[in-house]
């Protein structure tokens, strides 16, 4: 990480996450690759709550909280503001990122998302996605795989967890004809700063979804937190790709895959399904389908 | 000056760009839709460089409008009804972070059943939601009390969000003669404008929208009461600057005929004009009736208007919403005001659009004569 500023990092280590959480290194590793300034907006969840609790401040640079579902919209105005000084002489060249939890992001702050994407405005997008409401308690969202127990989708006598398969965000902001969205993770550190620093300097709006697994929501020790998101990309249960202006390249193939079993057998959440193997292999098709596409879309050019 | 035959729609865009609003993020919604639709031609026209945002809802509208403020620029939106309920959860983040953002707002009944006309429903709403708020009778006192409206909300001891109401269709749609005052007299009258902070200060970063718990979340509420407070004085501060350039008065309501009458009428927006009319009619017959217009809703003036109904012989209220299973916004805070010395009638008029008569009127007063006055609500349908 030598290019975090050690001194005065744009967002400060000590943050009240739980040990383990990815969401620090997320926020510090893509503020860090730009020298440009940047002027941050983040949804309500699990970053809003630990970073910003008054008196306190996590964050180093310009930083607004607005609610939960409206971060791209309050980004929006934010850049407009911009771009109006901007119009009457204000010289300051600065880059806009709005953070979201996949709540915030793949459901309720979806609209307003589609919404600035589809203006046009100047800002990347960062989604966490831990794949839940964890700062509520870890409810159920848009991003939550098959299978998972939640207290909203608790896995019971009759009920084996999610019964509907997670929702694709990046495909769908690609479809906005975002000139970059890119999907990234915590354990491929250099991947995941390349992609930051072309989001953020890429104009236009932009999208990074950063896998975030969460110690005490998914269940797993504090200390495996690189390697749960490691075997999520192993099993090709989170791919690493991006998509630049439309054309898609997977950046990470695994040599050889490991069962989604690996992924899942290490986290509480999905316990319950060692007593259904057929839902683990119902998972284990959606992967396989999801990454043949995904490959099929990286050869049209 | 100059004289213009504007609707009130019209003459609001007008006001927003003398204002020099900066940053205009909206939403169309009928009877609103003029007013956004007048400034985006303003802006196409290059007569203001402001940043039209087209958003894809009122929430993002209001949100927006919170990322320009912060940001620190002059920023409005405008909406009605479906729209401002839509934005509500924002309009209470608005005045919580302290932002002088700039509203217009025509009122439109609230659904179900889905209805476009006029009632002021929408705006009662969020009557407790830490927005200054001024209602309209005419298309000039619009543009004027939007003017008005934003140099109280910059101010730095009131720093909060204005919402200034016309009557859906009835004032929005209709053309007046309407006097604008020169630009540079209203940029002389606005001053400058200095937030206290924004984001765009790279090299003084601030954090906006903080977490608050138990041990300061109480804080931050009472200084948005003393803003209030503030605001209250302030308001005729500058509403007595303002009557130097437009000869108009801005006390926090309106006296008509009523400092001899014995009976008085309670009505705000247009339906004060079917009022007067009125009164003027009775008066010729020697009757002594009046008419007090509220115009300043939030803060609201109580001792102001117990000064002004004290000795009357009987008041009628008149709303244009409900507030479902207790007394109607307006008599409510009237009947607060004045205490049980003076018999009162709460009217209800107007829901969804309803016209009001001056026959109506008529029978209000005859009404209050005849001492016809209980605690149930009354209907003028
Ligand atoms: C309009 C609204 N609905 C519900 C909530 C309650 N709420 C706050 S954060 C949150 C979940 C956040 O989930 P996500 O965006 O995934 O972020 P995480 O908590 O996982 O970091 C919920 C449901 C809210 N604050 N506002
Ligand atoms: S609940 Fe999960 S995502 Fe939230 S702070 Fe804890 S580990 Fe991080």
């Amino acid at each position: 990480m030598a290019e975090v500023k050690k001194n005065n990092p744009k967002y400060s280590p000590g943050g009240r996450t739980c040990a383990g959480c990815a969401i620090p290194l997320i926020v510090n590793n893509v503020l860090s690759q730009t020298e440009k300034p940047i002027v941050a907006g983040v949804a309500t969840g699990c970053l809003e709550v630990t970073s910003t609790i008054y008196p306190y401040n996590a964050w180093n640079i310009p930083c607004i909280h607005n609610a939960f579902e409206n971060v791209a919209s309050t980004i929006a105005g934010v850049e407009s503001a911009f771009k109006y000084r901007k119009k009457n002489g204000f010289e300051e060249k600065i880059k806009f990122v709005a953070f979201a939890g996949d709540g915030g992001a793949y459901d309720i702050g979806f609209q307003a998302i589609s919404g600035a994407f589809e203006r046009g405005h100047d800002f990347t997008l960062v989604v966490y996605d831990n794949e839940g409401y964890q700062n509520t308690g870890g409810q159920r969202s848009g991003a939550t795989p098959l299978g998972a127990d939640t207290t909203t989708t608790p896995a019971g006598k009759v009920k084996k967890g999610k019964e509907e398969q997670r929702k694709n965000l990046t495909e769908i902001l690609v479809a906005h004809r975002s000139p970059y969205v890119a999907q990234a993770a915590i354990h491929d550190l250099e991947d995941l700063k390349k992609k930051a620093k072309k989001a953020i300097e890429t104009k236009g709006p932009t999208a990074l979804i950063i896998l975030a697994p969460c110690t005490t929501i998914w269940g797993f020790p504090p200390a495996k937190t690189l390697e749960i998101s490691k075997l999520a990309t192993e099993t090709n249960f989170w791919p690493l790709y991006e998509v630049e202006n439309g054309k898609y390249i997977v950046n990470i193939k695994p040599a050889k895959e490991k069962p989604i079993k690996e992924f899942i057998n290490q986290q509480k959440r999905f316990a319950h399904l060692k007593d259904y193997p057929e839902k683990i292999e119902e998972l284990q098709k959606i992967v396989n389908k999801e990454w043949k596409r995904l490959l099929k879309l990286e050869e049209k050019k | 000056m100059n004289i213009k035959p504007l609707s009130g729609a019209q003459a609001g865009a007008e006001a927003l760009r003398q204002i020099g609003i900066e940053v205009f993020p909206v939403y169309p919604i009928t009877p609103q839709s003029p007013i956004a639709e007048g400034f985006a031609k303003i802006v196409a026209n290059g007569d203001s460089d402001a940043e039209l945002i087209n958003v894809e809802s009122e929430h993002s509208a209001m949100s927006a409008a919170v990322g320009a403020a912060a940001a620190g620029v002059k920023t409005a939106t405008a909406t009605s009804s479906q729209g401002l309920a839509l934005m509500s959860e924002i309009v209470y983040v608005a005045s919580g972070l302290r932002l002088p953002i700039l509203m217009p707002v025509a009122n439109r009944a609230l659904s179900a059943p889905i209805n476009i006309h006029c009632d002021h429903s929408d705006t009662m709403m969020v009557r407790d939601s830490g927005w200054i708020q001024i209602y309209a009778e005419s298309a000039q006192e619009f543009y004027e009390n939007l003017i008005l409206a934003f140099k109280v909300a910059k101010n730095e001891n009131v720093l909060l969000p204005a919402m200034v109401m016309i009557d859906g269709f009835i004032t929005t749609h209709q053309i007046e003669r309407v006097k604008l005052f020169e630009d540079s007299v209203i940029k002389n009258f606005l001053g400058s404008y200095k937030p206290p902070y924004n984001l765009l200060d790279i090299k003084n970063p601030t954090l906006v929208g903080p977490f608050s718990m138990p041990d300061s979340y109480f804080e931050f509420k009472i200084s948005q009461e003393e803003a209030m407070e503030n605001a209250r004085e302030i308001l005729v501060k500058e509403g007595e600057e303002l009557k130097k350039i437009t000869g108009n008065s801005y006390n926090y309501f309106e006296k008509y005929q009523l400092d001899d009458a014995e009976y008085a009428i309670v009505v705000m927006s247009s339906t004060a004009g079917t009022a007067k009319a009125q009164i003027d009619k009775l008066r010729k017959k020697g009757e002594k009736v009046g008419l007090l217009k509220p115009r300043i809703f939030r803060p609201f003036p109580y001792e102001e208007i117990k000064k002004a109904l004290t000795g009357k012989k009987a008041i009628a209220v008149l709303d244009r919403s409900l507030s479902f299973g207790a007394n109607p916004p307006l008599y409510a805070e009237i009947k607060q005001a004045l205490g049980n010395k003076i018999p009162m009638q709460k009217y209800v008029f107007g829901l969804g659009g309803r016209n009001i008569y001056d026959k109506d009127i008529k029978k209000v007063f005859k009404e209050l004569k005849e001492g016809k006055v209980d605690n149930k609500i009354k209907w003028i349908k």
